[in-house]
């Protein structure tokens, strides 16, 4: 077990808390970036699929992760993205212009879909976020103009700066840069005057308010950057696919990307990465143990959605902070090694909360 | 007359909205949880009403009740086993829990022989028959099918059914005391735990209601519990913890739903409830039912 002994009040926000976590970090940028040479061409693919969902994953952490705001439209910041992009490329705009604009047009989407988050909370806005994210899956199959409706539209291949993006090996390194600079983006908002605020509106409004934050400024905030970061990872997303159509973006892919971010752990960024690699991970040991199971269950279409339902469940029941949290208490066995006593971790004991005045 | 042909259609359909979020209500009145498996929850009264007809045979309406109290019972255990554990957490994980168990019901469904993917009918005693009102009997005027008319019916029924349950039976009261105030409840000796069980064994019986009366005219299949999603706005604008809000709430959504498909440009039906209960929420987030929305610190 490390001590920490702090010395200066710098080292309660750095990046890095101490020298093993450069070493271990370092050590998985030098393994990532080797990675596409390594692997074959189809987990490169699957990689490049994590590391988009990663951001997305990103964007609903910081929302519902950090500042408790539950989004059952996410898919809707999603389309608003990668149509954009879509759109754009066509128009024969540069990479990072239109990037930039996926971004915003989803970002802004984002601060209107927040505005009910300032008059309503909790399961409301859950509905509220729904409600939208129905309008936008019909309107992105009505604007035919735009998004070519049901049909679908195609997307071009990638080209940064004069330089042809048209492997899955140099889509790969943009993805990832991408997602770094995602994640540290998000890291340091979160040591900011700015994460702070969120991280209280999620643990208590009304004590939040008390201290002075503005809550519609910050729920606004709050809702515009995850837009834009799902925003971001559509406009990947439209690249990777090369294909769009509306039933990619429906109500079913909001609610399991806060699935995905429940398995992953809710308020940690960790989780996000977790949650998105689990994801996909699944999903490709489903097609593979299709192969060795018997044909009565290996062939049967519900496979999929039994074993999210199951995890799922499981995780909320056994293990609530998700992966990461099953990461955690991993961790502190090995570095507490023989001392780990079960209760550590202990769900702590708590009697029904009535949030009703009365 | 077009005009009363799309209302009554609406009606009908605002009746099965209104038993879902009726299902909704009284899971959150009782225990403060959304349910987000209410459609699942319709959907397998459908397919077990399915494999009553034709599997084993029996008569329509001996089904329709064994189906209520086999998911009345479904109802009861999935409190008991899943949820209790999780009472005291955080809303969101609950709510998480609930869509987790939608995704199971849906999943597991689908390998069921004789249930699987496909759309099934279910025989109905009342199939293809209709009313008609006015006219001269043939053609003209207004026509009800008897699918419609059970709806209504069954519904006008059931919620007659939960009033004078709820307003004069001892366990009726004590359910109300509970939905008012958990503590006060339990310290007046409620059993509040086991009262929950009951609500959402309640709760899934009239889900089940829902779904086998929906399944003349939609068919049963592993989805037909999305229609739970449209559930929601019906709740919200009845304002969510009214009872009857939930059916009033039903109810508009239904004839806007069947007006909005006829009068407005192709798209609207579907997302007309939406809109509505997005300008809902803008204007009177409490709903037309709802008391006050405050909380406790």
């Amino acid at each position: 077990m490390r001590f920490i002994f702090k010395t200066e009040y710098q080292q309660d926000i750095r990046l890095f808390r101490h020298g093993g976590q450069v070493f271990w970090y370092s050590a998985l940028a030098v393994a990532l970036f080797l990675a596409p040479w390594l692997l074959p061409d189809y987990y490169v693919s699957q990689l490049v699929f994590i590391w988009i969902y990663s951001i997305v994953g990103l964007g609903l952490m910081l929302l519902a992760g950090y500042t408790g705001q539950v989004s059952i439209g996410h898919a809707a910041f999603l389309a608003m993205g990668a149509y954009t992009e879509a759109y754009l490329q066509q128009l024969g705009w540069p990479f990072a212009l239109s990037l930039a604009c996926s971004a915003i047009v989803a970002g802004a989407t984002g601060v209107i879909v927040g505005l009910p988050a300032l008059r309503v909370k909790g399961m409301y806005l859950a509905i509220a976020t729904l409600a939208f994210g129905f309008i936008v899956e019909e309107a992105v199959t009505r604007a035919e103009g735009i998004t070519g409706g049901n049909s679908g539209k195609s997307v071009g291949a990638l080209d940064i700066f004069g330089i042809p993006i048209d492997s899955e090996l140099r889509f790969y390194y943009v993805v990832l840069a991408i997602l770094v600079l995602c994640i540290l983006g998000v890291m340091n908002l979160l040591r900011s005057p700015t994460g702070r605020a969120f991280v209280a509106i999620r643990d208590s409004e009304i004590s939040a308010q008390s201290m002075g934050i503005n809550l519609a400024r910050y729920k606004t905030i709050a809702f515009a950057l995850s837009a834009a970061l799902t925003g971001i990872a559509g406009a990947l997303y439209a690249h990777k696919l090369r294909y769009l159509s509306p039933e990619q973006f429906t109500v079913l892919q909001s609610i399991e990307l806060l699935i995905m971010v429940t398995i992953g752990g809710l308020g940690s960024i960790h989780g996000a990465v977790f949650g998105a690699a689990f994801w996909i991970a699944v999903q490709q040991f489903i097609v593979l143990a299709k192969d060795w199971l018997p044909p009565e269950i290996g062939q049967q279409t519900g496979l999929q959605p039994t074993i999210f339902g199951l995890c799922l469940v499981g995780f909320v029941l056994f293990e609530p902070l998700g992966l990461y949290g099953r990461w955690l208490k991993v961790r502190a066995y090995f570095q507490l090694f023989p001392f780990y006593r079960k209760g550590m971790f202990k769900r702590q004991k708590s009697y029904m909360k009535s949030e009703r005045l009365k | 007359m077009q005009f009363l042909q799309l209302l009554v259609s609406g009606i009908a359909q605002g009746c099965i909205y209104g038993l879902i979020a009726l299902g909704f209500v009284l899971i959150y009145k009782a225990t403060e949880t959304v349910n987000f498996a209410q459609g699942d929850l319709m959907m397998l009264g459908g397919f077990l009403g399915l494999s009553g007809t034709v599997a084993l045979g029996m008569p329509f309406w001996a089904a329709f009740a064994a189906t209520l109290v086999i998911m009345m019972l479904f109802g009861m255990l999935l409190e008991r086993v899943v949820l209790r554990p999780l009472l005291g957490q955080p809303a969101f994980t609950v709510v998480m829990l609930t869509i987790g168990i939608g995704y199971l019901a849906r999943g597991l469904v689908t390998m069921i022989p004789g249930w699987g993917t496909e759309t099934h009918t279910l025989p109905v005693p009342y199939k293809d028959e209709v009313i008609r009102f006015g006219g001269n009997g043939v053609d003209g005027g207004l026509v009800i099918s008897m699918e419609h008319m059970a709806i209504v019916a069954v519904t006008a029924f059931l919620i007659v059914a939960l009033y004078l349950f709820f307003r004069f039976t001892r366990l009726g009261i004590a359910m109300q005391a509970t939905s008012q105030n958990q503590l006060a409840a339990f310290y007046m000796g409620i059993p509040v735990r086991r009262i929950n069980m009951l609500i959402w064994g309640i709760s899934a019986a009239v889900s089940a209601c829902a779904g086998l009366l929906l399944a003349p005219i939609t068919f049963v299949h592993a989805n037909m519990g999305f229609i739970g999603l449209k559930a929601f706005p019906a709740a919200v604008i009845g304002g969510f913890g009214s009872i009857p809000g939930a059916l009033v709430g039903g109810l508009v959504i239904g004839v806007i739903e069947s007006l909005a498909g006829f009068y407005l440009p192709e798209g609207f039906k579907d997302i007309a409830a939406y809109i509505v209960v997005l300008v809902m929420l803008a204007v009177k987030p409490s709903g037309l039912f709802g008391g006050n929305l405050r909380k406790r610190v």
